[in-house]
């Protein structure tokens, strides 16, 4: 099987999953127990007939099967509904609030696999000394710590207490920064958020690339590498790294869920209006059609990141690209 | 002038319950374009040794006493530094055939001008081009200088092995274990090459095997090592022919062979003893047929007998 | 009888070689601070922490009366403290005793009898694997309604896939190995088989897979309550910081906010350090290191 075979199937197998999360989307606000109209129209003023055209509306008198093609169609026109709260469709919500998630994300994400791979390969390079010794004690602990109490304590100290970083939000209100001087703004808004995301994401990919490492190390085709003469650096960087490596990027694509309750998380925290403070916001006004569309637009997101990590993968393993015989 | 001296060689590890004397006390010397060979049976010390020479013994090894001296240059005081220098271009390795002994994501020919580049000033494309002589040479067809080790069988991984080992034309060629794991026919194939390089590049080397028949095949000299000691060494024809000391006897006698009469087949009883406490005497007593009342107090030094040096009372 | 005695002596050994592993001593200690306060809770809480008090006492700094002072309502802190214990310990612990059971159950007969049956397990299992974990339990808790048992089921539905995953690669491992042969060979059914032959030996694996799923529930049910789905009949460490976080006095009251957040930190922490411990003793070289 070579690359393109590998690719396809790849694809597909994210296609039906794609399906598959649709299904559970429909599922879950079905199985809601209570009367998903009363649900949504919690007023009591609303007078009985006009919840039944609201069911009318919504097809819930129609059968599941009935209601469940009224889903799809509604899908396929992209159309994932109205929110409660705003009365605005929500893929414009959702749309609006993507880029600030983005920034957050794609940030804290580089600067933690970068830096947390770095410090994982030395840790296992220099397994058993004091500094491996150190980073690893250091990792488990910001990885045990929440990463909202993380946020909330940074909050307390460095916003409200030291004054250093804004109390949240994106920018500066009614500032009236342009061009350069809005990023510098932006970015001084988003230095705590993408800390608290950050921290815990070093400490997962220390002891990641560390594990990884250290098996490398002990494999024969190191002792082969020493054997020829190599200089000990390029030892570790051509044979130790690369094959290091692998399993860590196949394990980014289980831990991007992860990164997504931290952006949840630090959102709701610091106010950062992105598509993870939409989640908090709609679950305490209780919007569910929003709710609904997110957690679409997160699992959906996770299957096309996996996607298109598994085939980056495909690319670097030359057992993969290759073909094994 | 020996290549290679090796002088009553002490190399321990250092176990939370002891010191396992793993090799204690091995003398042997290789002359130049000698084949040597190196048996006993596993957990004898001989990998060990080889790895002593190279000095790719980690720790909790060490070695402890002894001197090593290559092409007259000490190994034992040498720093890691000059050691590397020395590896892969004047000393090289082969190991047994593990699994992993190759990078799987570096092509073969990249792991063989890695050696090159490392060690002589030349312009990548000769690097190249002398990856794919080093191919031929070993019976791979050049052209596959591009493929990926997962792409060889068990017995070509081996053979690019070899020619990873001998790109930069070493002088002394460890062989530890080749051929253990490769079927029969191609063990033939390897020994055949290793028979022809040895003559192609002038090269000495040193074979470790537990297998008899290899040794025979491809040896001008043999020792055989028992529980961390060398109990015979002499040259391989008149080993065979007319081995010294008993466990050699039994050794060499416990081989089946094709040809000839239908005879029992001889096992040695017992098992090696546990090198963290060796015991006082010859270490070989408890399973010797001929054992004596010295044997449990004395070791047994070397004589010589035949041309042989064994280290056994027997002997006077 | 002579498999009871084995297993107890293994049992004996490995508490032994954890009781030794440093990191494993710590864990343990920082487990038992917060056991010993949800334990003996009525005795080391002051006041019942849902009463709320009079109008000057909301938002008192720690003083003698209230130690770790109240929130805005007039609670007191400190209670709040020794009784959202249990409910942390609790919610983890049993969360993690399902998830480990379900998962195991899953993941023996998926290994097991593989073929269709565990084409069919491994999809599903990779599926929910591919959902991102905190959306989906939110989703479910927001639909579910809030409720303690309500938030067991919604945290092992999603944690249960792990656990799967790897006792049915465990499985398939231990399926080879002669002494399973061994034993169908006298007859032994199939879930005989799975049961008595093939779990014992997955059980250091579920061991350690249980203390992970401790510390992902402990993590999970802070986060739900501190978005407001937590079971609003109970206090627990998330839910303080949930009211403290709405109630927009957060920065002037320290005191309501450090304690929930420190005890979350050192029961996630324990169970960390104790879980590497596990796994450190677990691996077959580890005897060995120490000289056994």
């Amino acid at each position: 099987m070579n690359l393109t075979g590998f690719a396809a199937r790849k694809a597909i197998a994210a296609v039906i999953t794609i399906f598959a999360i649709l299904c559970v989307n429909f599922i879950i606000f079905r199985i809601a127990p209570g009367d998903p109209v009363r649900m949504m129209f919690k007023d009591p003023r609303v007078s009985a007939k006009a919840l039944e055209l609201q069911r009318q509306k919504f097809g819930i008198d129609k059968p599941l099967s009935g209601q469940f093609l009224a889903y799809m169609k509604q899908l396929s026109r992209g159309d994932l509904g109205i929110s409660f709260w705003q009365k605005r469709p929500v893929t414009e919500v959702i749309a609006e609030r993507i880029p600030a998630t983005l920034a957050l994300v794609l940030t804290a994400l580089v600067i933690a696999v970068v830096l947390g791979v770095a410090l994982g390969a030395i840790a296992g390079w220099r397994n058993g000394t004091k500094l491996d010794t150190f980073l690893l004690t250091a990792s488990l602990t910001m990885y045990s710590i929440p990463t909202f109490a993380l946020g909330i304590i940074l909050l307390l100290v460095f916003a409200y207490f030291l004054s250093i970083f804004p109390l949240g939000g994106i920018a500066t209100p009614a500032s009236g920064f342009e061009g350069f001087e809005y990023i510098k703004d932006v970015a001084w808004h988003m230095f705590l958020p993408c800390f608290s995301i950050i921290l815990w994401y070093i400490g997962e990919y220390v002891l990641l690339t560390r594990s990884s490492m250290m098996d490398v190390l002990g494999q024969d085709y190191i002792a082969t590498a020493r054997g020829k003469g190599i200089k000990e650096f390029r030892v570790l960087k051509n044979h130790a790294l690369r094959n290091a490596l692998l399993p860590v990027v196949t394990l980014t694509g289980i831990n991007i869920g992860f990164a997504i309750a931290g952006v949840i998380e630090a959102e709701t925290v610091f106010s950062w209006p992105g598509a993870g403070r939409l989640v908090y916001d709609a679950v305490v006004k209780r919007d569910y059609p929003l709710l609904q569309g997110v957690f679409l637009l997160f699992a959906v997101s996770v299957v096309l990141a996996n996607l298109f990590i598994d085939l980056i993968y495909g690319f670097i393993d030359p057992r993969i690209k290759v073909g094994a015989k | 002038m020996a290549l290679l001296e090796v002088e009553n060689l002490k190399l321990h590890f250092f176990t939370r319950q002891g010191a396992a004397k793993a090799v204690d006390g091995v003398s042997f010397n290789i002359e130049p374009n000698e084949t040597f060979g190196l048996i006993g049976e596993s957990g004898c010390g001989k990998t060990t040794t080889a790895l002593a020479i190279i000095r790719l013994i980690k720790p909790p090894g060490r070695i402890v006493y002894g001197a090593i001296r290559f092409d007259n240059k000490d190994i034992v005081s040498a720093s890691d530094e000059e050691m590397r220098l020395l590896r892969g271009k004047k000393i090289a390795i082969v190991r047994q055939e593990a699994q992993n002994a190759l990078n799987p994501v570096m092509t073969i020919g990249k792991q063989i001008i890695e050696a090159i580049l490392q060690h002589e000033n030349v312009s990548k494309e000769t690097a190249w081009t002398r990856a794919r002589n080093q191919l031929d040479l070993v019976g791979i067809n050049g052209n596959r200088v591009k493929a990926y080790p997962h792409e060889f069988s068990g017995g070509m991984k081996q053979r690019a092995m070899v020619a990873i080992a001998t790109a930069c034309n070493p002088k002394f060629l460890i062989l530890d274990e080749p051929t253990t794991g490769l079927d029969v026919i191609v063990q033939r194939q390897l020994l055949e090459l290793i028979n022809n390089l040895k003559q192609k590049l002038n090269l000495t080397a040193i074979l470790i095997s537990h297998d008899l028949s290899v040794v025979a095949e491809t040896c001008d000299k043999v020792a055989v090592m028992y529980a961390g000691k060398i109990v015979e060494q002499g040259d391989t024809v008149s080993m065979y022919q007319n081995p010294q000391h008993p466990y050699s006897q039994a050794l060499i006698g416990a081989f089946p062979s094709l040809k000839g009469e239908k005879k029992k087949l001889k096992s040695i009883p017992g098992a090696p003893p546990r090198l963290i406490l060796p015991p006082k005497g010859c270490r070989f007593e408890p399973r010797c047929d001929f054992a004596m009342k010295a044997c449990k107090s004395e070791e047994p030094l070397d004589r010589e007998k035949d041309d042989h040096v064994v280290a056994c009372h027997l002997i006077n | 009888m002579k498999k009871l005695l084995s297993l107890l002596k293994n049992v004996h050994q490995f508490f032994h070689l954890l009781v030794g592993h440093s990191m494993g001593r710590i864990g343990a200690f920082l487990i038992a601070l917060v056991l010993i306060a949800a334990v003996f809770a009525p005795y080391l809480g002051t006041v019942d922490p849902q009463a709320s008090g009079k109008r000057e006492d909301i938002l008192n700094a720690p003083s003698t009366r209230h130690w770790l002072g109240t929130d805005d309502l007039g609670r007191d802190v400190w209670s709040q403290i020794i009784f959202g214990s249990r409910v942390s310990l609790a919610i983890g612990l049993i969360t993690a005793f399902v998830t480990v059971v379900t998962g195991t159950l899953i993941g023996l007969i998926a290994g097991y009898y593989g073929g269709l049956i565990e084409e069919v397990l491994v999809r599903i299992v990779d599926f929910f694997m591919m959902l991102p974990v905190l959306p989906l339990m939110i989703i479910l808790a927001a639909v579910l309604g809030p409720n303690l048992w309500n938030i067991i089921l919604v945290i092992s539905v999603v944690s249960w896939p792990t656990t799967a995953r790897v006792v049915r690669s465990q499985v398939l491992s231990i399926k080879e190995r002669p002494f399973v042969e061994a034993a169908r060979c006298i007859g032994a059914g199939n879930v005989r088989l799975m049961f008595a032959e093939i779990m014992p030996n997955v059980l250091p694996l579920m061991f350690a897979q249980a203390v992970l799923m401790i510390t992902y529930a402990i993590y999970d049910e802070a986060i739900l309550a501190f978005l407001g789905l937590g079971d609003p009949t109970r206090i627990s460490w998330g839910s303080m910081l949930h009211f403290a976080f709405e109630s927009g006095v957060m920065a002037r009251s320290p005191w309501w906010i450090g304690p929930p957040i420190a005890g979350i930190i050192v029961l996630i922490v324990g169970f960390s350090l104790l879980g590497t411990a596990v796994t450190d003793v677990l691996t077959p070289q580890y005897k060995e290191a120490k000289g056994l």
